[in-house]
This record gives C-alpha cells, structure tokens and sequence, in this order.
C-alpha cells in the first residue's frame, strides 16, 4: 500500500466506508482476500482508528472513593495527614511493636537492620535512605508487618520521629508533622542519580 | 459422559461426575457395580498403580474437570522466604506453565474478589475513572508473549547450582489485557502529567513510580496469563504489565494509578531495587532489563555422554528482540552462532540451541547473547569493570558458564562478585 492509498484506506475506515476493518474478520468475499495481507498488517496499526471517543465504562470517581485509597506521599510532602509525632511516643511504640522484628536499638534484627550510619555496611534509614517522607509512608502501607495498616497518622509520625532520631538524622525534640517531614535532608539523597544506561552496545 | 445418552455400552453408562476423580492422586479407574446393577467408574489412588504394567491392557481414566501433569513430572518452584523460582531446566520451548511461574511478592499473596476488586485512575487527569474488572475486560483486549524478570535474579557461589538457582527469577507467559494507554486515553492525562503511582492491594500496599511515557509506549494492565485468568500469586485479578521492564515495577494486586509531575520515591524505589555503581552512586529507576541468556541444558546436576548432544537455553533483552546468541565449547576461546527457534518477539524469551560433538574433554561451556539495540552480554568482570567493586546485587546479567568435566559431570562456575 502506498502512503496516498494508506491515507485514502485509513481516512475512509474513519468514514466508515471500509466496513470490515472496524468490525473484526467476518465474511470475506473473493475482492477482501487481495488485501487481507495488507489488512493483516494494518490491523495492528490502526487498531484504534475507528474507536469513539469514550467508552463510557466505569464511573466518575468520587471525592470519597479517592480520599479512601490515596494514602501516598510524595517528597515534596503532599499527601501527609493532619497530626504530628514525637520522640517519646516513637520510642515507646516501637518498642512494643516494632523491635520483636528490627531489634532493641533497630540493628540486631532479626528483619531489616533499620538504624546505622556511614559506619556500617548494610543498608539503613540512615545511610542509604534518600527521602524522609517515604518512611511515613512505608510505616504507614507496611508496618508491622504482622498488622498492616493498623497504625494511626500520629503513630506513624511518632515512629518516624524516633526512627530518624534514632539514625541521628534530627534530635530528640524535633516535632514531625506535614510541615516539618519534607524538609528534612536526608545524608544518603546526594548519592541517588537516575539509570545512567542508554541501551545500545555500552554495558553499564 | 452424556447423562442423557441411552446407549448401553460400556463407555455410555450413566456415571456420576463426581466419581470422575482424575487428577494427580489417581493414576486409573476401574468399573465396579453399584446394589441397583449399574456399573460405575472408581478412581483407583495413584499408590496402587504400576507402572511397569502393559498399558494396553489396562482401561485408563476417562475425561475430567481439570487436567494434571503425568504422575512422573515433578518439576517445581525453589521458595525461599520471599521468592520462589522457576525450575528453568525443566521447561521446553520458552512458555512458563503458569504454576511455574516465578513468585516475588513482599507481604504475601493477597485474596481478592474479583466481582468487588476495583482500578482507580485518578490526579492530574481530565476525569477520574474507577472500573470494575468486568469493566476492563470490555475494553479491547491485547494478548502479548513477554518475559517478567525480577532485577535481583542472579545468585552465585559455590558449584553445585541449577540454572534455577542461579537466575530462576525470570519466566514467560502471554498476557492478556487492556492496554493502559486505553484507559489513559479514557481518563484524559492532563499536560504535564510525566509518572504515575502504581498502587496495590496486597498487605504492603504496595507502591512505583512509572515514567507516563511507558503508559502510552506498551503498559498493559493484565487480566489473563497462559489463556487462563491470572494466577493469584501474578496479581489475581489485575496487574500492571510493563514489557521488558524489572519485574517488581510490574505491581500485582493493582487497585489504584495516580498521575502526577513527579515520582513518589516509594521505599521500593529508593531502599530496594537501587543499585550502588561507581564512586559511590547509586543507580534509581534503573528499568529496563539488559539482555542476558544462560544455556539450561546441561547443567548441573546434570550428567552427559560422549557424542552427540543439543546444548540449549533461552535468550531474552528487556530492550527489544534477541538478534542472536553465541555459544562457546572451548572456556570462550571460540564463539559459534546458536539456532534461533522462531518466533522471535520482542521483550521475550527466545530458545536457542547448538549441536556439539563432546569427545570427552574437560572444557566449559557458556553462551552471550546480543539484542537489537547492539548489546552483547557481559562477563560478570565486565559488569564489575563498569560499575565498580561496590556494585549493588540488581541487573545483573553476566554470561554463565558451565564446567563439563571428563566423567561428564557438570557443574556450575561460580565467580567473584568482589
Ligand atoms: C513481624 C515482624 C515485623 C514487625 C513487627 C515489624 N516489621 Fe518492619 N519489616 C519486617 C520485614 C520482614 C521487612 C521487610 C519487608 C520487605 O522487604 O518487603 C520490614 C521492613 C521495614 C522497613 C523497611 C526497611 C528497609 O531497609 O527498607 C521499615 C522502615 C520498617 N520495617 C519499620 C517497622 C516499624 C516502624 C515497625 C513497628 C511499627 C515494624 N517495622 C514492625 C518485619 C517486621
């Protein structure tokens, strides 16, 4: 097929004068079978030509449907509830429910060493993590992982609290909450930089 | 079995369903007679057949329900707490059986009712949209063959290690689904709108960043695998397919997609599924899976004899179509170009194999591959050349070689990651 005629053919498929390439293969007459090779490969291509414009399936979300699922939070900070944590509180929830798994201090385990600076080889909140938010938000998906989802905003704050305390990343006293969360820095943020591959023959 | 049939033969008799066990736990049936005179079929339980019995004087078991593999194939998965691996070894040609699909999945496997499970599309979008499954299923559909790899699919060691072993992560399967593009087009992705969340509904809530681009280039979300809805463990009912990219970006379970101008860093994206590479960069968004084989026959524990023999294995690149593969017999002194099985897809595992005459010798065997876009497989100091001796366990692909040794035994050959 030539461009002019593969414009002709598409543009009158959307005219619908080309019945049997909206409506999948049905009965074919001997003057359908010069072009089924050409149709072949074209159906591929213009699977979509002569689709309307909606489908008019599923319904509009609403307000309460959206805010019941969107929990996630996004480094700038948008997405953190309302409430704020502590130090204390952080130390004592995780302390009942958290060091069964990460340890007394967050390093003996046996689950994910949690807290751990420049100083020591795996990976930690502290020394690898690059985004503060996204401990709220794992908390809040993930843990504990016996009882997800059962914490509330102001626990996931507390245990967040703790936990970068814990890793030396803020003191004792700092308030975590909407505000103050995104805009702690994190040590580990300067190393991240985006796949460096391009594909073709260099191995990366 | 025709209840209604009133033919006396033997094969006509009126039997009950349920007495048509079938199945792995009976090997055959016998027919026993029931106190009003009708003959009726009975499972006889696999224990008490023999199989060095002539089977041509022995009635079989007539249709079932629901097949089964033959009582003497017993491949299986390889669980570990978190995973559990596809036995490569086992398999023909390049589709895995859906039960031997590999598993990764962080807070096990959900159960979902299909007639309540629901997708959400919403944030920068003309028109939030939620649909039902039935909904997605009356969307033009799309079938693909196409490998999922999961990018922390390779282990090493010691010597005594299956090709399951060593990268069982990887499996193959066609999907079948809606494009996501057709429901973007649905939605309306406002401009400006550059990732999207994939959310979903197992008990890590689990959470990745998408570049939109891979939404309108081959993102499908999935329904179907192998012909057959999916299986709980690949995300019963929905899950996002993005071809050739790394497997857990791929999220199961999907209930919800947000767009948005930026990517969430979720902890699956910055803690996990990172890579440190040199001076001590770590390496995010690292999609695409890079071109990689390994040859599944033989290999450990596997014994070969003088002669004649079909090295084979699967070929597959994240990043297009195989162009080809090379084997080498000779420790990679010398390379020889594998047989291709047709078709060859893109973003798929594609079988090769290589005759090769083996007299004997103690001598290793390995087998690179190089795509379309020009990459050819690395050795493991390759990979360790380009990202450093700190380099993290993610994407990594080296070329695997096989010890055969004189009694033809044939080990694995572990090397050094650092
Ligand atoms: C029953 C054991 C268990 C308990 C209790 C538990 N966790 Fe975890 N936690 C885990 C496991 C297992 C993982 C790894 C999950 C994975 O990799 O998908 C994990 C991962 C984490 C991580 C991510 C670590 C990383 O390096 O990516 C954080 C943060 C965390 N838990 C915090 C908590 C907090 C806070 C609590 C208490 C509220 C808690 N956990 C309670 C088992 C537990």
């Amino acid at each position: 097929m030539s461009k002019y005629t593969y414009i002709v053919f598409v543009a009158s498929l959307c005219l619908g004068l080309v019945h049997w390439a909206c409506s999948r293969p049905g009965v074919q007459t001997a003057a359908h079978t010069a072009v089924n090779t050409e149709r072949a490969k074209d159906s591929v291509i213009i699977d979509s030509a002569c689709w309307p414009e909606s489908f008019s399936l599923g319904h509009v979300a609403t307000e309460a449907e959206i805010q019941a699922w969107d929990i996630d939070v996004r480094p700038d900070g948008k997405g953190l509830p309302a409430g704020s944590g502590n130090f204390v509180d952080g130390q004592r929830l995780y302390a009942a429910k958290c060091a069964v798994c990460h340890g007394k201090t967050g390093k003996e385990g046996p689950n994910n060493q949690l807290v751990g600076g420049a100083d020591v080889k795996e990976k930690t909140i502290g020394n690898y993590w690059p985004y503060s938010t996204t401990l709220f938000d794992y908390i809040r998906r993930a843990m504990p992982f016996n009882q997800p989802g059962s914490l509330s905003d102001k626990e996931v704050y507390s245990l967040t609290a703790f936990l970068l305390a814990a890793n030396r990343i803020i003191d004792s006293t700092t308030v975590i909450n909407a505000e103050t969360l995104p805009k702690i820095q994190m040590p580990a943020q300067k190393y991240f930089v985006p796949d460096d591959r391009k594909g073709g023959a260099e191995v990366r | 079995m025709d209840d209604k049939s009133s033919d006396k033969s033997l094969f006509s008799q009126k039997i009950k369903r349920r007495s048509l066990l079938g199945g792995a736990a009976t090997a055959a049936v016998v027919f026993v007679q029931t106190a009003f005179g009708k003959t009726i079929q009975k499972a006889i339980p696999e224990s008490v057949f023999k199989p060095e019995d002539d089977p041509t004087k022995q009635l079989g078991p007539f249709p079932s329900e629901l097949g089964g593999r033959s009582a003497f194939e017993k491949p299986v998965r390889k669980p570990s707490d978190i995973s559990s691996r596809s036995p490569l070894q086992d398999f023909y040609g390049t589709i895995t059986p859906s039960d031997l699909h590999f598993e990764r999945h962080h807070a096990g496997i959900p159960t979902i009712d299909p007639g309540k499970h629901k997708l959400l599309i919403h944030g920068m979008v003309e028109k939030p949209l939620v649909f039902t499954v039935a909904d997605l299923k009356r969307f033009p559909s799309l079938s693909r063959i196409a490998f999922l790899e999961c990018s922390g699919n390779f282990r090493t060691g010691k010597e005594a290690m299956t090709p399951q072993e060593i990268c069982g992560l990887t499996s193959q399967s066609e999907w079948t689904g809606v494009k996501l593009s057709t429901l973007f087009r649905e939605v309306g992705i406002k401009p400006g709108a550059t990732w999207f969340l994939a959310e979903g509904s197992d008990a890590a809530v689990m959470t990745r960043s998408v570049p939109v681009k891979k939404g309108w280039d081959d993102a499908i979300i999935a329904y179907a695998q192998n012909g057959e809805a999916l299986r709980p463990e690949q995300g019963y009912p929905i899950r996002l397919f993005l071809p050739g990219w790394e497997g857990n970006a791929n999220v199961k379970w999907l209930r919800r997609i947000e767009l948005s101008d930026q990517p969430y860093m979720t902890r699956e994206e910055t803690s996990r599924y990172t890579e440190t590479i040199r001076d001590g960069k770590i390496r995010m968004f690292s999609f695409d899976m890079d071109a990689r084989s390994i040859i599944t026959f033989p290999s450990y524990p596997q014994h070969i004899e003088k002669g004649w023999l079909e090295i084979r294995g699967i070929a597959w690149s994240g990043r297009g179509k195989v162009l080809y593969v090379e084997v080498s017999t000779d420790a990679g002194k010398s390379w020889h170009r594998a047989t291709l099985q047709e078709p060859i897809l893109d973003k798929a595992h594609t079988a090769f194999r290589y005759l090769w005459q083996w007299k004997g010798e103690s001598t290793e065997i390995l087998s690179r591959v190089t795509d379309e876009t020009g990459y050819t497989q690395p050795t493991l100091k390759q990979l360790i050349d380009a990202r450093g001796t700190d380099m993290g366990g993610y994407h990594l692909n080296p070329v695997t070689a096989w010890v055969i040794k004189s009694d033809g035994s044939v080990v694995f050959k572990p090397e050094k990651l650092r």
